[in-house]
């Protein structure tokens, strides 16, 4: 790499700092995406503070261990985990440019994260049949809001998801449907990151 | 990525930019141990493995070590001079996360220990 300066200031010394003018839209646009995740994430994290201090307030109703089905859970994971594979390897595929590939990576990311919501949502329903619903105390109302709202994310995140590959199929892969592509994929790793939070929190602490 | 371009370029987050061949293997690395600690977190929760009032700190590192993970692997989040505005950023949102969360748990066990015995 040569050695350059920018107004006779080392390299080393800009880099990464704003130094050498504006950044490539690209990077503009996912930084921009990158300080959306972490204020998301900030707002999972109010949810995340409510199921701490209410998880064990089951107003003599059933508790996480009574509730929760950890080979199920670890099913969903696994989904949630693989999905995040393929929408990498997606967004790898879509920037070079090889559509085939990009489109079959999309089908199996859409397959998984529906498989995942399919889980989700069974258990939902399973438990307000159980009479278990967000109603029956502050621990339940607590645990459906936190888990309902990554599901929400989930679930744009597959209509998102079609969405990109309609634009895909009928724009073809330029630079403006890369960008959302990239915003996609940071946007679906973030799903799974919060996930990790929800097992450990919720159901791991929560079934002993 | 040509060389020169590159010199001033801050990094996008979410973006691999090593040499192409590198990538399916960074994410096939990232797959791979993440679910080694997700198979972890559920081992050290059913199992006696870890000493039982230990085990919450367990799940709590490998919850930690699983997030490192996926930064690094799947969002290729780095620690060079180039990641500087992406590791700001999240090192702010991982400020206020953890007041929000330890703040609430802190204070609501406080006001819950001062409570007056209920009728």
């Amino acid at each position: 790499m040569t050695i350059a300066t920018v107004d006779a200031v080392p390299v080393e010394v800009v880099r990464g700092r704003g130094g050498g003018g504006p950044a490539p839209t690209r990077t503009v646009v996912a930084y921009g995406f990158w300080i959306f995740i972490l204020s998301d994430i900030t707002m999972f994290s109010g949810l995340f503070a409510a199921y701490a201090v209410l998880s064990d307030r089951t107003a003599g109703g059933p508790t996480g261990s009574d509730l929760f089905n950890l080979r199920n859970v670890f099913i969903e994971t696994m989904c949630l985990l693989v999905s995040s594979y393929t929408a990498g390897l997606g967004a790898l595929s879509a920037e070079r440019r090889q559509r085939e590939r990009f489109l079959v990576f999309a089908a199996f990311t859409f397959v998984l994260g529906a498989a995942f919501l399919y889980i989700e949502i069974s258990e939902f329903a399973g438990m307000v049949g159980k009479g278990a619903g967000p109603s029956r105390s502050a621990f339940l109302s607590a645990f459906f809001t936190l888990v309902g709202m990554h599901g929400a994310h989930v679930t744009s995140g597959l209509l998102w998801l079609v969405y990109m590959v309609a634009q895909v199929v009928a724009k073809g892969l330029r630079p403006h449907v890369l960008r959302r592509l990239l915003c996609f994929s940071l946007f679906w790793h973030a799903l799974d990151i919060i996930w990790v939070g929800v097992i450990t929190l919720v159901y791991l602490m929560g079934a002993r | 990525m040509d060389g020169d371009e590159r010199v001033y370029a801050d990094r996008t987050p979410g973006v691999e930019q090593q040499e192409s061949t590198a990538s399916y293997l960074s994410y096939t690395v990232g797959l791979g141990l993440a679910i080694l600690a997700t198979i972890g977190s559920f081992v050290v929760s059913q199992t006696s493995l870890l000493w039982p009032p230990g085990v919450p700190v367990g799940l709590v590192v490998l919850a930690f070590a699983q997030i490192g993970v996926h930064l690094v692997f799947f969002l290729h989040l780095g620690s060079g001079p180039d990641h500087t505005n992406n590791i700001l950023a999240l090192a702010f949102g991982v400020l206020v996360v953890f007041l929000v969360i330890v703040g609430s748990v802190w204070i609501i066990a406080n006001l819950n220990a001062n409570m007056m015995p209920m009728p």
